[in-house]
C-alpha cells in the first residue's frame, strides 16, 4: 500500500435484513433517496429487486441468439466444406451437397453454440469467477447464502457520506449496519 | 366469458373435490424455513459422518466398476471378438445398452428443463439428482459405441471432424455421425446446466463448511458467488435460456438415436413412428430410474419432507402416460408390418411374436403395456415400496424393448441362408454390469460430496420467500 492516503477507508455500508420484504423496501427507499451505486444480496433470486435497483434488461438473450446462429452456420459450413470441397464422396449417388442430411448436425451445433454462449456469457457479464470481493469482509455476510438479506451502498456513490448514509440505513429497521472494509 | 353465477358455481367446490385437494400432498412438508431447508440438505454433504449404508452401497458399486475395468482391459487387449455379436447380428449389447442408458438420461433433462418451462414447482426437489443421473447415464452410454469401434483411440478421426494428417473427414450423411454430435452436445449442455445450477449451492456450502479444505474446494467451485441481485438477474435469464435450449435438444437426441435405425432399410427399423416412440420410451425409462434412485435416497437421507408423496405420485403419472405412448408404439409397429403387405415386414413381426426370442417380446409387452396399467390405481401410487419394485421392472422392460428391436430385426433378415442366433457372452454381461457399477459409484459419490437437492431452489418455495404484494414487481 504505497498510496495509503488515496485508498478509500471503506468499501461501503451494509445493512442486514431478516426478510426479502425488508430488503426490497429498503432498496426502493434507497433508490428514492438518490443512491445508485448499491447492490442487494440475497440467498434466493428476487425479481422485485430488478426494478428497485433499476436494472436494465440483460443483453444475454441477444448474445445467445448470436451464439446459436454462429453455431448453426459453423456446423453447416463444416459439413459443406468437408463433404463438397475437402473430401467429396459418392454415397449412394446422392449429390455432394445433400442438404437434408446436414440438418441434424446443424441443429446440434446451433444448440451447442447457444448453450456455450449462455454459460460463458452469463459468467462473463457477471464478472465471475472473482477471487476477492469486499462484501465478504463482513462476518454476518456468511448468512447471505442461507437466510439473510443485505443491502450495500458503496462509497463510490456521489451521495455517500459515512454518517448520513449510516443514519439513513439505520432508519430502515435493519438487523444491523456494518462498515465494509475495502 | 363466465357469468358471475358460473364463477360463483365454480367457487362452490363439491365436498368430494375439496377432499381430493386436501389429500394432494404438498411439494414440501409445511413448517420449513430457509435455515431448516439449507441445513437438512447441506448436512448430508458437510457432515463428517458417512452413513454405514453408504459404504455398503458404494462397495457393491465399486466391485462392479472393477468388473468394468477388467472387461475393458480384455476388450482392448483381445478385441471385440470377446463379445457375442457377429454377422448377422453386428449390433447387440453395445447398442442395446447405449440406447438404454441414453434414454435413462432423458428424464433428467425433462425434469430440469421442460418442467421448468411449464412452471412445475414439484420439479425443484428432484431436478438436481435427476440431472446428475443424466450426466452419469450419458457417460455410461457413450462408452458403448466408442468401445464397439474396437480401437477407441482411432475412433477420434472416424467420429470427430478435426484436421488430421490423412486429410480424412467424417461422413456427415450417416446417422451414426449425427449421433456423435447429438450425444456429445447433449452431454456438454447437460453438464453446463448442472454446473450452473450448482454454483449458488456451492456458495452456501462454502459459507457453512467448517473444515478449511471444504471451504477452499467449495469456495473455488462457487466462483465467488455472492448472491448479488445483478448476478441473480442474469443468472435467472441464463438458466431459463439453457432450459429453453435443452428442451428441443433432449427431443432431438433420442430422435437422432432412433435415426440410427429408422434411416436403414431393415424390417422393424425402417419406420416413421421411431422418433416419437423412442423419445416417449426414453422418458418412460428415465422416470423409472429417477424413481429407483429417489425412493432409497429420500428414505436413507431423511428427505421425505422434500421429496414428498406428491413427487412420487407425479412421477408415477408421467410413467403411466409415457408408458402408454410406448404401448401405442408397439401396437403401431405390429399394425404397420401387417398393413405394409411386405413379406419381410410381416415375417419380422411374426418372428418377434413367435420366434426364438418371443419370450422377451412378450415379457416386454407384459411389463410396458400391461403392468403399467397398475399405475392407474391410487393405492399403487401410494405404495412407495411397490412403486420401487415396479420401477425396477420398467427398467428391465425397456432394456428388453431395445433387445427385441435390435436383435430380432438383425438375426433373421431378407436372406434365410444368413439367419443366425445371437447369444451374449459373459463379457457382454460384464460390460453391462460394469456400467451399472460406474453409474452407481458416481451417484454414491455425488450424494456424499454434492447437494443432491438444489438448496437455493428449495428456499424459493418455502413460505418465507413470499413477498407481500405492496411492491411493484
Amino acid at each position: 500500500m504505497t498510496h495509503e492516503a488515496d485508498a478509500p477507508t471503506v468499501f461501503g455500508l451494509m445493512a442486514e435484513f431478516e426478510t426479502p420484504d425488508g430488503l426490497v423496501t429498503a432498496t426502493e427507499k434507497a433508490r428514492l433517496e438518490g443512491y445508485r451505486k448499491m447492490d442487494a444480496y440475497s440467498p434466493i433470486p428476487i425479481e422485485e429487486l430488478n426494478e428497485a435497483l433499476g436494472l436494465n434488461r440483460t443483453r444475454l438473450p441477444k448474445l445467445v441468439f448470436l451464439g446459436g446462429i454462429l453455431g448453426g452456420l459453423g456446423g453447416y459450413g463444416l459439413e459443406y466444406w468437408t463433404q463438397v470441397i475437402a473430401y467429396p464422396l459418392n454415397i449412394g449417388g446422392r449429390p455432394f451437397h445433400s442438404w437434408p442430411h446436414f440438418i441434424p448436425v446443424t441443429f446440434e451445433t446451433t444448440v451447442l453454440g447457444a448453450a456455450l454462449t449462455a454459460f460463458v456469457g452469463m459468467w462473463a457479464l457477471n464478472k465471475l469467477p472473482q477471487p476477492y470481493h469486499p462484501v465478504f469482509n463482513v462476518p454476518a455476510f456468511a448468512r447471505a447464502s442461507t437466510d439473510r438479506f443485505f443491502l450495500c451502498i458503496e462509497a463510490t456513490d456521489p451521495r455517500f457520506e459515512l454518517d448520513a448514509t449510516r443514519r439513513f440505513l439505520q432508519a430502515l429497521h435493519p438487523v444491523g449496519v456494518s462498515e465494509v472494509a475495502p | 366469458m363466465a357469468t358471475p353465477q358460473q364463477a360463483l358455481h365454480r367457487q362452490a367446490v363439491s365436498p368430494e373435490a375439496a377432499a381430493l385437494v386436501a389429500r394432494t400432498p404438498a411439494v414440501i412438508t409445511p413448517g420449513h424455513t430457509f435455515e431448516s431447508v439449507t441445513e437438512t440438505i447441506s448436512h448430508a454433504v458437510l457432515s463428517k459422518r458417512t452413513p454405514i449404508g453408504w459404504f455398503f452401497g458404494f462397495a457393491i458399486a465399486f466391485i462392479l466398476l472393477m468388473v468394468l475395468n477388467v472387461t475393458i482391459a480384455n476388450l482392448l487387449f483381445t478385441g471385440i471378438g470377446i463379445w457375442g455379436n457377429n454377422v448377422p447380428v453386428g449390433w447387440a449389447f453395445d447398442i442395446i445398452n447405449f440406447v438404454w442408458w441414453i434414454g435413462i438420461g432423458h428424464a433428467g433433462t425433462l425434469i430440469s428443463a421442460i418442467l421448468l418451462l411449464f412452471r412445475q414447482q414439484w420439479r425443484t426437489s428432484i431436478n438436481r439428482f435427476a440431472e446428475a443421473m443424466t450426466l452419469f447415464a450419458v457417460a455410461c452410454a457413450a462408452m458403448f459405441p466408442l468401445l464397439h469401434t474396437g480401437r477407441p483411440w482411432l475412433a477420434i478421426y472416424w467420429l470427430f471432424p478435426y484436421p488430421n494428417t490423412m486429410g480424412l473427414w467424417p461422413q456427415f450423411r450417416s446417422p451414426l455421425i449425427w449421433d456423435v454430435f447429438a450425444v456429445s452436445t447433449y452431454g456438454t449442455v447437460s453438464a453446463l446446466f448442472w454446473f450452473t445450477g450448482l454454483v449458488p449451492d456451492m456458495a452456501t456450502l462454502r459459507d457453512r463448511a467448517k473444515s478449511p479444505i471444504a471451504q477452499k474446494i467449495f469456495g473455488m467451485l462457487a466462483l465467488g458467488w455472492r448472491g448479488s441481485a445483478r448476478h441473480w438477474h442474469r443468472y435467472e435469464m441464463a438458466y431459463l435460456l439453457l432450459a429453453g435450449i435443452s428442451t428441443p435438444l433432449v427431443l432431438s437426441v433420442h430422435s437422432v438415436v432412433s435415426f440410427d435405425f429408422a434411416v436403414s432399410v431393415l424390417p422393424g427399423w425402417h419406420a416413421t413412428i421411431f422418433p416419437p416412440y423412442f423419445v416417449a420410451g426414453a422418458i418412460y425409462s428415465g422416470f423409472a430410474m429417477v424413481l429407483t434412485l429417489a425412493v432409497p435416497l429420500r428414505k436413507f437421507y431423511g428427505m421425505e419432507d422434500f421429496i414428498t408423496m406428491r413427487h412420487i405420485h407425479n412421477m408415477a403419472k408421467v410413467m403411466l402416460v409415457t408408458g402408454m405412448i410406448v404401448a401405442y408404439g408397439y401396437a403401431n409397429e405390429a399394425f404397420f408390418s401387417w398393413y405394409s403387405g411386405n413379406i419381410y415386414e410381416q415375417y419380422m413381426m411374426y418372428n418377434r411374436m413367435t420366434g426364438p426370442y418371443a419370450v422377451f417380446y412378450w415379457s416386454l409387452i407384459l411389463i410396458n403395456a400391461c403392468m403399467i396399467q397398475l399405475f392407474w390405481f391410487r393405492k399403487v401410487r401410494d405404495n412407495v415400496g411397490l412403486l420401487f419394485i415396479l420401477s425396477l421392472f420398467v427398467n428391465v422392460g425397456m432394456w428388453l424393448e431395445r433387445f427385441i428391436i435390435i436383435v430380432t430385426s438383425l438375426h433373421r433378415d431378407f436372406l434365410p441362408s444368413s439367419w443366425d442366433m445371437y447369444q451374449p457372452t459373459r463379457w457382454d454381461f460384464g460390460m453391462f454390469a460394469g456400467t451399472i457399477g460406474l453409474f452407481l459409484a458416481l451417484f454414491f459419490l455425488f450424494i456424499r460430496f454434492l447437494p443432491a437437492i438444489a438448496i437455493f431452489e428449495m428456499r424459493t418455495i418455502v413460505p418465507q420467500a413470499k413477498l407481500s404484494t405492496e411492491h411493484h414487481g
